[in-house]
């Protein structure tokens, strides 16, 4: 294409859309095609630079896009069609709003002029959106295109990261216009602050360093800043000391096999992470979010500490539980000046609180909050995690995971050295998230283990995306914790609902290892427990997509628990304990 | 730290980019989180820049109206966020249209009201009024209520619109990017 004298180049609005993509640095697109983005897919055909990954249903090249994203700490890029390519695609975009995952989504419209008449594949994509990206556009001149897709990549990936919509009506992707490079924009508002102000820094190292219990309580913010943050991370965790818990999201952050480290904490975390944020006395909150499935009850939160809260969205500062010291800025930009300011000052921890601190909290991890009953007979979910865990750890997997007891067995019983291997569905609690984000991760990963553990419930979600799996030949391996009921739902009507198992038990699920063959994988299956070892060994030899369906015990519960409406203190440790502790009726009504 | 949980009003006014959609994303913004309106007003203030001045009043304790100006700061398309109640003295301004229907000595006590709160008639027929009141909202408030027993059959409010005294500006003139 012959150049213009000002640098811009003339192209159509669809051979823009790929000169973008392939600017901003992105080697695949998750899409499906139709009426309204057929001349993007026309473009799309005619070169070789960007790969295009076929879905099987829209919600899963949103989660294809995620994992992509959340393994490689790239934007991860989807294309859909209008109307209902782009409502299907909604669940997957307000999942990436709630964990700060960076995609664009294009959508395709119908035409500038149709808009607004109901016409066949009509949706009011950016009305419907609005409330689930962090930003949406609808492009309405060829000219603003190439500058509106660069600023949506800006959008997407600068500050606290988010999805980001950009509708494409078809008469715009037709249409001849210049285009502009990434290398002119310049975004008019949003300019997030990335670097925390030095006083603060300051009086933090104050708090910190004269902390007698403290704990450092860390989130995905510290995974969406980049893997140094991570190393920064440990490096000053280390320099204090201190004991240090992970979110579900934050899995990764800090090495799990570190004796400083606590385990996850909130409903599910250990018992050690609940009691130390329940005594501490300075708790320092880098990059999460104080959600609800962390603190428990508010007013019984952590209350003898001083809070530090760092964290790049200033709009999560006093949200929830309010703080002495809120810290606005990148994670791994707060982590280095942290680390320089201790450094600089000579800050010593207070070594004779810090060892009553440790043998205390060693008191706690003496109860072993993970312990669960083995079995010779029955495979016990947790059994099958630690033994997938102890057998493919050397390997460094991406495991990721579907919604529910599961995921959270997954996240007591798999150990991460290391940021972004870790990828789950936190914040929406998306069932069906697995199985496309494990093809995402793939895609990312070539040649390296990934592993969705998923539910059968789950599973049947998304299950069409085995069809992908096998198409672009992804070896992602599917394991099943099969009880046949959704567990979570179960639990939550045996704690809550006099045992009363409404609509939880599903009664015709179907044959999983003829399921994979239907569709082209490998499937196996596990009924005993010196089946799973082999199961394991087999499946990570073979090179294909395989769907493993482990059999375990129908009536296992995750704990240890924090029931709705408790506070960290107030754990269920086992089931022994269930009783002991009716829910309260204002716990009732929590989710 | 002990937050204050008075429910106080609050004036805020929001400088954001005049694109298509910016109200919506800000009303949504309140609906969707459950924050109170109690009025809202937008108009174009700069033709050269695009940009828009919404006012919003809203009642909140000290933990929400910090949410709220936080989260409309966070909207890609907003430049600045002002706590007019917040950040000092600033003044506030309504306009009110009421059509007072009525004949005889109702009309005539009507014109007199009108008179003491500077109202202006703006349309007259031989049996209705419309009178224009412009000040603060409590003032507006005190002419309908008095207004109410003489006819008055339809009221028009424009909401608050404000801006802090003194010579300092929220956002200059030729300082949007």
């Amino acid at each position: 294409m012959p150049e213009q004298p000002t640098g811009a180049q003339r192209m159509t609005g669809a051979e823009i859309v790929i000169k973008s993509l392939l600017d901003q640095g992105v080697d695949v697109v998750f899409g499906y095609p139709g009426g309204a983005v057929l001349p993007i897919y026309d473009a799309l055909f005619k070169q070789n630079a960007l790969r295009h990954v076929l879905v099987r249903q829209e919600g899963g090249a949103v989660h294809a896009a995620e994992g992509y994203a959340r393994s490689s700490g790239k934007v991860g890029v989807v294309l859909v069609t209008s109307g209902p390519g782009a409502t299907n695609a909604v669940t997957g975009l307000t999942d990436a709003l709630m964990d700060s995952i960076p995609i664009v989504c294009l959508t395709g419209q119908v035409p500038t002029h149709l808009i607004g008449n109901d016409a066949f594949q009509e949706a009011d994509t950016t009305g419907i959106t609005r409330p689930c990206t962090k930003h949406n556009y609808l492009v309405k001149d060829v000219n603003e295109l190439g500058r509106t897709l660069h600023e949506a990549f800006y959008v997407a990936r600068s500050g606290r990261p988010g999805p980001v919509v950009v509708d494409l009506p078809k008469d715009v992707q037709f249409a001849e216009g210049l285009y502009e490079g990434p290398a002119n924009v310049r975004h008019r508002t949003y300019r997030p602050q990335t670097e925390a102000d030095p006083a603060l820094i300051e009086k933090a190292i104050d708090l910190i360093a004269g902390a007698k219990r403290p704990v450092f309580y860390c989130g995905g913010g510290v995974i969406n800043a980049g893997t140094e943050a991570s190393k920064l991370l440990t490096q000053f965790v280390r320099l204090t000391g201190y004991p240090c818990t992970l979110t579900l999201m934050g899995l990764g952050a800090f090495p799990a096999s570190d004796p400083l480290f606590l385990g996850m904490l909130g409903m599910h975390g250990t018992y050690q992470a609940n009691l130390a944020m329940h005594g501490a006395d300075v708790l320092i909150n880098i990059g999460a979010r104080f959600d609800d499935r962390v603190t428990g009850r508010l007013n019984a939160f952590s209350p003898g500490s001083r809070k530090i809260h760092v964290d790049i969205d200033p709009s999560s500062i006093n949200k929830n539980v309010p703080v002495e010291l809120g810290i606005i800025g990148d994670c791994r930009q707060v982590l280095k000046q942290l680390i320089e300011a201790w450094k600089k000052r000579k800050a010593k921890p207070d070594g004779k609180a810090l060892k009553e601190w440790w043998r205390q909290i060693d008191e706690w991890r003496a109860r072993d909050c993970l312990r669960y009953q083995p079995s010779d007979s029955v495979i016990k979910p947790q059994y099958a995690i630690q033994r997938l865990y102890q057998l493919t750890r050397d390997m460094e997997p991406f495991i990721t995971t579907e919604v529910g007891q599961h995921q959270m067995w997954a996240a007591q019983f798999f150990g991460f050295e290391k940021p972004h291997h870790w990828m789950t569905s936190g914040g929406l609690g998306t069932m069906g998230y697995g199985l496309p984000a494990a093809v995402g991760v793939q895609m990312a990963n070539p040649g390296k283990l990934v592993v969705d553990i998923a539910g059968e419930a789950s599973i049947l979600m998304n299950i069409q995306e085995l069809s992908t799996a096998v198409q672009y030949r992804l070896p992602v391996k599917i394991f099943i914790i099969n009880n046949q009921w959704m567990g979570m739902v179960r639990q939550w009507q045996e704690l809550l609902h006099g045992g009363r198992y409404s609509e939880s038990y599903t009664e015709a699920l179907p044959d999983f290892v003829k399921l994979a063959d239907a569709f082209g994988c490998v499937g196996m299956r596990a009924a005993k427990p010196c089946d799973v070892d082999r199961i394991i060994k087999e499946m990570i030899k073979v090179d294909r997509p395989v769907v493993v369906d482990v059999m375990v015990d129908k009536t296992e519960n995750c704990f240890p628990m924090i029931p709705s409406g408790a506070a960290h203190h107030e754990m269920l440790l086992g089931p022994a304990d269930e009783a002991k502790k009716p829910v309260s009726e204002e716990g009732m009504v929590l989710v | 730290m002990p937050y204050d949980k008075t429910i106080r009003r609050h004036t805020i006014a929001v400088i954001v980019d005049n694109e298509p959609g910016i109200l919506a994303r800000v009303v949504g913004l309140f609906s969707g989180r459950g924050y109170n309106i109690e009025s809202l007003t937008v108009a174009e203030v700069d033709a050269v820049a695009r940009l828009s001045r919404i006012t919003v009043v809203t009642t909140g304790t000290e933990m929400i109206i910090e949410q709220i100006k936080n989260q409309l700061a966070r909207l890609v398309p907003v430049h600045k966020v002002s706590d007019l109640t917040a950040e000092g003295p600033h003044v506030e301004r309504e306009l009110l249209l009421v059509k007072v229907a009525s004949t005889g000595d109702e009309r005539v006590e009507a014109l007199r009201i009108a008179d003491i709160f500077r109202a202006r008639v703006v349309d007259s027929t031989t049996e209705s009024f419309v009178f224009e009141v412009t000040g603060s909202s409590e003032k507006l408030s005190a002419f309908m209520t008095l207004m109410d027993p003489l006819g008055m059959v339809e009221v028009s409010r424009t909401g608050v619109v404000a801006i802090s005294r003194g010579p300092q500006a929220i956002m200059k003139r030729g300082e949007a990017g």
